[in-house]
């Protein structure tokens, strides 16, 4: 029954969304750091998705994390003589994590997720009827 | 009289084989919004159709042993076609959320409105069988 493969699609794609929502729980949850335990600061991280073929025919795409892929933009520098991390100048340098960016990002994903989540209800609900059939 | 029950079933069986087909093919599209260089896919319904309503079986009957009888050949799968975008994104991606859920919910419509046809077939040559308390 084809219908059943529509749950490992949607399935994926659940998969694939709340790993982009633990990305950025933790972007946004490192944003003002300074330093993290090698003493650089927090690099914002980023996931890449990429299609899954379930079946040879192509006819079932599920998606999938291929990496996560650290942000190369500069740290953000900010000026706090005071810091116990402040340098000689008196910057203190932050992560480089935009919370704009991030937020964005984030309604992104749980749209994403939504959407999947009423595809899977939807095949479940035909599922149940077509089970009833002939009664 | 076995194959005249088959017959008159098949049609919206085969109907709603392929809409079962499309759904997947359309949850794939959702699936993939969020993906770079992703091309959303889709198959003409009617085409399809058409093309396996003549030549039954969708699916080939497995030989798992050398005396089996080889069942009629499978119809060719429903040729997969690319969509058009109506704006087209950065990322490379062709996928347009508003379509693919118009899309999602107008398949699912239909496959509850075969799934209705199918059930009063059923109801009709079980009241014309004559079932006990069934179609009175």
């Amino acid at each position: 029954m084809s219908m059943f493969k529509v749950f490992s699609v949607a399935g994926s794609a659940l998969a694939a969304q709340s790993q982009r929502l633990n990305v950025v729980a933790s972007n946004l949850a490192n944003a003002e750091s300074v330093a993290g335990p090698d003493g650089k600061p927090y690099k914002g991280r980023q996931v890449v998705f990429q299609t899954q073929l379930l079946d040879a025919a192509g006819s079932a795409p599920g998606v999938r994390v291929a990496q996560v892929v650290e942000d190369d933009s500069p740290a953000r520098r900010v000026h706090q003589p005071a810091h116990p991390a402040a340098d000689e100048n008196g910057f203190v340098t932050m992560s480089n994590v935009n919370p704009v960016e991030e937020m964005v990002n984030m309604i992104s994903a749980s749209r994403s997720y939504q959407t999947s989540v009423e595809v899977m209800n939807t095949a479940k609900s035909l599922l149940a009827k077509t089970l009833q059939l002939g009664a | 009289m076995l194959d005249a029950l088959n017959r008159a079933l098949d049609f919206q069986a085969t109907a709603l084989t392929l809409r079962s087909e499309r759904s997947r093919v359309l949850a794939g599209n959702l699936a993939n919004a969020d993906t770079p260089n992703f091309k959303a896919r889709d198959f003409d319904f009617g085409q399809a159709l058409a093309q396996a309503a003549g030549n039954a079986p969708l699916r080939a009957a497995a030989r798992t042993h050398a005396a089996h009888l080889p069942a009629a050949p499978a119809a060719a799968a429903p040729t997969l076609l690319y969509r058009a975008p109506l704006q087209s994104s950065l990322d490379g991606n062709t996928v347009e959320m508003d379509v693919e859920r118009a899309r999602f919910a107008d398949n699912t419509l239909r496959y509850e409105a075969s799934l209705r046809f199918l059930n009063g077939q059923i109801r009709t040559l079980m009241t014309a069988m004559g079932a006990a308390g069934q179609g009175q």
